[in-house]
């Protein structure tokens, strides 16, 4: 049994506000192999971003505060690490990439010099031309055209999904175990989001990182993972491999996802929506935090007193529902109201 | 213009049988916007929004625009509802010509079109009650007085809110209240049509579907057409009846939901078929693969003669030269000199 | 690591915070969701600077309003026998008296009812002119917005002392009314310049635009949507006219323009006191720091304020 490479464990992080105490993340634990893909998806305030930035401290203490938990990097918590410790390991082992390149890429400074920079800061060894060769070596695996032109080149002269290579290049210049992509393409249009994507899979590739890419795009997320995580109101919902969570959803909000989401290739007769708003984050609904909106919890008390823990049943496909043996009955129902093709608990 | 309107005719057949006198025609629509430089503001060049669209939509009728960023498809929609003044081409709405109506004219028509906006934040004054909100139209055109408070209670609930909702701000809702809210508003008047300018874009995936089955009722109840602008095609083909696709302002095809995603003809359409990554493991592995090199070109300096030929890998000197005109070729309408039909999507039911 | 890089981590650890924060309040997730004015006048009471600068500066201007009855002697009445005191509590001349025996606490508070006036009148006129040629300016544009312009310029670039010279030796000088409507042909090029900033911005804004196709009226659009929209900076504007022009006056009462004799005023009595500033400290130190501390409190409402009113700032 391999060891995972990054394990977030019990994760729980607050936010003081205006309003009263924000629990963005409440209870969170998943881990990354080595070597795979694990996507993380929910929608706002969900509590996917906000967990691997306070993994890695980049949430400012105040107004945020981790209550507890672990984030477990070869062998020792990174939670406690001192600052400068902490942006070591951020920089090289385990790289960053956000929606909007212009976070990582300083504008009054050439993107070859930048990321150039970024080998030769962690090896002092290299020469300022074999950075420039290195350098130019990635921008060409990520795919940027005439990457010695475009080496001396400053990102304001680079479109948007260009930009996005570069900070791909750069995130990966060191070789990191663990590469964390934040809505890296939520931003751009579909033809170049396919081409980011395409990248992300050869840069994998190339330096064999375990990648977690955090999003909201059922569809980004079904191209690039090997597993998912599901999280909802702070919390993970479920877990399993993207063949599982697609086809055999066991978590009533995953079913719900799938049910109101229309197709490109136009399965669905009908939509049907999840009822209701997320939930708030500071009066959190008792009980499961989906049971407002959750059709399956109707007239329910278990639902709304006890908070379900995320365990797995007979298949090693772990859910945070009472009912989660009911799923698929109902998921065979929800189908056969919008239309979409599903037998024996399965979709498709 | 006769001779564009008799080749395009062949894309109107709506469903059901139904009339095809359009609700909304645009022809050969066009939109520049001048670029100014200097202390004298002299004009140094264009930017080609809008260069050149036709189409119609017909009664109860949903027409998809799609297109990604700097298509045009948006500055189409304000161009029609004359947020933008078009530099040229016709638009006729219920059959009167209102391209070039000044405001004081424009003002009646405005009662029977209106606009849903992306930005559920900001396109509500957050000074105002939801309640103001939606009456304001009814104000306006001075409808307040008799009945008002009512027909903006019917309203709210018409988009499912409650009418208890009124005395509360904007700030008090979620996005997709928000974008209801807006909903009721843009139908306040009664229009007949309504432009929806990516109206779930900016929405939660759960609250989305709320949206699009709402806007698909309301249709339904109110036969309503809609022009249904929007960058996300599984949307547009669960809520459109005919779609048009975009490109550096110009339509490069258009026909019938299930031509346009079942017999893609143009190279666009299918590299853009091709690049929507589904929610289906393995999905992109059994689709037909296509990966278009180069960013699109600066609208201000669009490519001569077919604008999609700097990343088309059919172009050839042809392509160059000459603008391929939208006509009718495989049952639809496609503007390319190299068009062919490509299974990018199996057939409706089928999974991917 | 380098200094490069690392400020991007710390600009990264700030955006990231603001991103998790507002992905919660965006969503309209709280049920106790306040207006902004609510969360603005909370921000307020809780800004101590402000707060305590509020208070203090009410009591001043309260005392100042009411000075009639509050000062224990008249302006500008001699009592030779009570001359040249330093501040003493006999007779309740806290501030002291001059050579002719008039009480110096008085005539700092007349002083101050009359800066209060001029400031008040300045910083209303100016903020209306403002608000209509900047507002003018900035929601038709083009031709119309550069004229308003180049007339904005125009009035900056004027030699204002030189005019204020001139014009009240012409119009009657030193009426403190006249004085401070020729002070607000002064201050409002600067709320102008706001206030065109503000609708230039709100005229793109989404809910204007869907006014606009509703068919709204221009007037309908700048007073019902645009206008409201913009109380914010324009209201921090005018509380910091209200504090220049506080200083202004006093600056030009000094010199001996602006205000004369008979009217009161703190720039005057600075002057007067001037000469004798080793001999009888008291003449010139109490209106000054009176002027200090008005300005000082209005400053820091301003800033409170501005915090109050910024946005961005939604965190304790």
């Amino acid at each position: 049994m391999t060891e995972p490479v990054l394990a977030i464990r019990d994760l729980v992080v607050e936010f003081d506000t205006p309003d009263g105490v924000v629990h963005a993340v409440d209870g969170v634990s998943y881990e990354i192999y080595p070597g795979e893909t694990l996507g993380v998806v929910g929608e706002s305030g969900s509590g996917k971003s906000v967990t691997v930035l306070s993994a890695l401290g980049l949430i400012q203490m105040p107004p945020g505060r981790i209550v507890r938990g672990e984030v477990i990097y070869q062998g020792r918590d990174i939670i406690g690490l001192p600052l400068d410790e902490l942006r070591k390991i951020r920089n090289k082992e385990i790289a960053m990439i956000f929606q909007d390149p212009m976070t990582s890429l300083n504008p009054v400074f050439t993107v070859g010099n930048q990321i150039a920079e970024a080998l030769t800061a962690h090896n002092e060894k290299m020469s300022k031309d074999a950075a420039r060769a290195e350098t130019i070596g990635l921008l060409e695996m990520v795919g940027v055209p005439n990457p010695d032109r475009r080496f001396d080149q400053y990102p304001h002269e680079y479109s948007g999904g260009m930009r996005q290579r570069a900070m791909i290049a750069m995130a990966m210049a060191n070789k990191p175990s663990v590469l964390i992509a934040d809505e890296p393409t939520t931003a751009l249009d579909v033809t170049i989001q396919a081409q980011v994507l395409e990248v992300m899979k050869v840069a994998q590739e190339e330096t064999g990182a375990a990648t977690i890419i955090i999003t909201h795009d059922l569809g980004v997320v079904a191209e690039m993972a090997d597993r998912i995580a599901v999280m909802y109101g702070g919390k993970v919902v479920e877990t399993g491999t993207v063949e599982q969570i697609y086809h055999t959803p066991r978590h009533p909000y995953t079913l719900g996802l799938m049910m109101s989401l229309p197709r490109i290739t136009g399965e669905m007769k009908r939509l049907l929506p999840i009822p209701g708003n997320p939930p708030s984050l500071i009066n959190r609904p008792p009980g499961c935090s989906f049971h407002p909106r959750c059709r399956m919890s109707e007239g329910r008390e278990l639902c709304r007193t006890v908070v379900p823990d995320l365990i797995s049943g007979a298949e090693d496909h772990p859910s945070a529902c009472h009912f989660r043996e009911e799923v698929a009955d109902e998921l065979l129902r929800e189908a056969a109201a919008t239309g979409i093709a599903a037998h024996g608990g399965s979709l498709g | 213009m006769g001779a564009v309107l008799a080749d395009t005719a062949i894309g109107y057949e709506v469903q059901d049988g139904q009339s095809s006198n359009g609700v909304l025609e645009v022809q050969d629509l066009k939109v520049h916007f001048p670029i100014k430089e200097g202390l004298r503001r002299r004009v140094v060049g264009y930017v080609y929004a809008v260069d050149g669209v036709s189409f119609r939509v017909g009664h109860s009728e949903t027409l998809g625009l799609v297109g990604e960023s700097g298509c045009g498809k948006s500055t189409t929609a304000r161009a029609i509802i004359r947020l933008v003044n078009p530099t040229d081409g016709r638009v006729v709405f219920l059959g009167q010509d209102i391209t070039t109506l000044q405001r004081r004219e424009l003002r009646p028509v405005r009662k029977s079109i209106q606009i849903v906006f992306q930005d559920p934040y900001a396109s509500l004054n957050p000074r105002m009650t939801v309640r103001e909100i939606v009456a304001e139209p009814l104000k306006i055109h001075g409808l307040w007085d008799d009945g008002g408070v009512d027909r903006v209670a019917e309203l709210l609930r018409l988009v499912q809110l409650s009418p208890e909702h009124g005395n509360r701000f904007p700030h008090e809702f979620s996005g997709g209240q928000r974008q209801r809210i807006g909903v009721a508003r843009a139908l306040a008047l009664n229009p007949r049509m309504l432009l929806l300018d990516e109206p779930v874009s900016a929405l939660d995936v759960s609250i989305q579907a709320q949206v699009i089955n709402l806007l698909m009722e309301i249709q339904e109840e109110l036969e309503l057409s809609y022009l249904f602008i929007a960058h996300d095609l599984s949307v547009v083909r669960h809520i459109s009846h005919r779609l048009g696709v975009m490109y550096l302002g110009h339509i490069v095809e258009m026909g019938t939901r299930d031509e346009i995603f079942e017999n893609p003809t143009h190279p666009y359409t299918q590299a853009l078929l091709s690049a929507v990554p589904v929610p289906e493991p393995r999905g992109r592995d059994v689709r037909e693969r296509i990966v278009l090199s180069g960013d699109v070109p600066n609208p201000a300096d669009p490519p001569s003669g077919c604008v999609f030929r700097t990343r088309c890998w059919k172009a050839q000197d042809i392509c160059a030269v000459e603008t391929p005109p939208l006509v009718e070729q495989f049952g639809h309408l496609v503007a390319c000199h190299f068009a062919a039909p490509l299974e990018i999507l199996p057939a409706t039911g089928a999974r991917v | 690591m380098t200094d490069q890089q690392v400020r991007i981590d710390e600009a990264l650890e700030i955006e990231a915070t603001r991103a998790s924060l507002d992905s919660v309040h965006l969503e309209g997730l709280e049920i106790q969701s306040l207006t902004q004015w609510q969360l603005a006048k909370r921000k307020f009471l809780q800004h101590r600077l402000a707060m305590t600068a509020l208070i203090v500066l009410t009591i001043i201007f309260l005392a100042a309003l009411f000075a009639d009855w509050v000062a224990p002697y008249p302006f500008d009445v001699p009592n030779v026998p009570d001359r040249s005191l330093p501040p003493t509590l006999e007779g309740f001349h806290i501030f002291g008296t001059d050579k002719i025996g008039r009480d110096y606490f008085s005539r700092t508070l007349y002083g101050t009812r009359t800066s209060m006036y001029v400031a008040f009148i300045v910083a209303s006129v100016s903020t209306l002119l403002g608000v209509v040629v900047g507002g003018i300016a900035g929601y038709y544009g083009g031709k119309l917005d550069n004229l308003l312009m180049r007339l904005t310029d125009l009035f900056l670039t004027l030699p204002f002392l030189a005019i204020l010279l001139v014009l009240s030796s012409f119009l009657g000088a030193g009426n403190p009314v006249r004085v401070a409507f020729i002070l607000a042909f002064l201050f409002w090029t600067t709320t102008a310049r706001i206030v065109r900033g503000e609708f230039l911005g709100l005229r793109e804004k989404e809910f204007v635009e869907a006014a606009k196709v509703l068919g709204a009226s221009d007037n309908r659009i700048i007073f019902r949507h645009i206008l409201p929209n913009t109380v914010g900076p324009i209201i921090v504007n005018a509380t910091l006219t209200v504090a220049t022009a506080i200083l202004v006056e006093a600056a030009l009462s000094f010199l001996g323009f602006g205000i004369q004799p008979p009217f009161p005023a703190l720039g005057k009595l600075i002057s007067d006191g001037q000469d004798s500033l080793t001999t009888q400290w008291w003449l010139a130190t109490f209106p000054g720091l009176t002027i200090i501390l008005i300005a000082l409190c209005i400053n820091f409402i301003g800033d409170g304020l501005r915090d109050a009113l910024d946005p961005r700032q939604r965190v304790k």
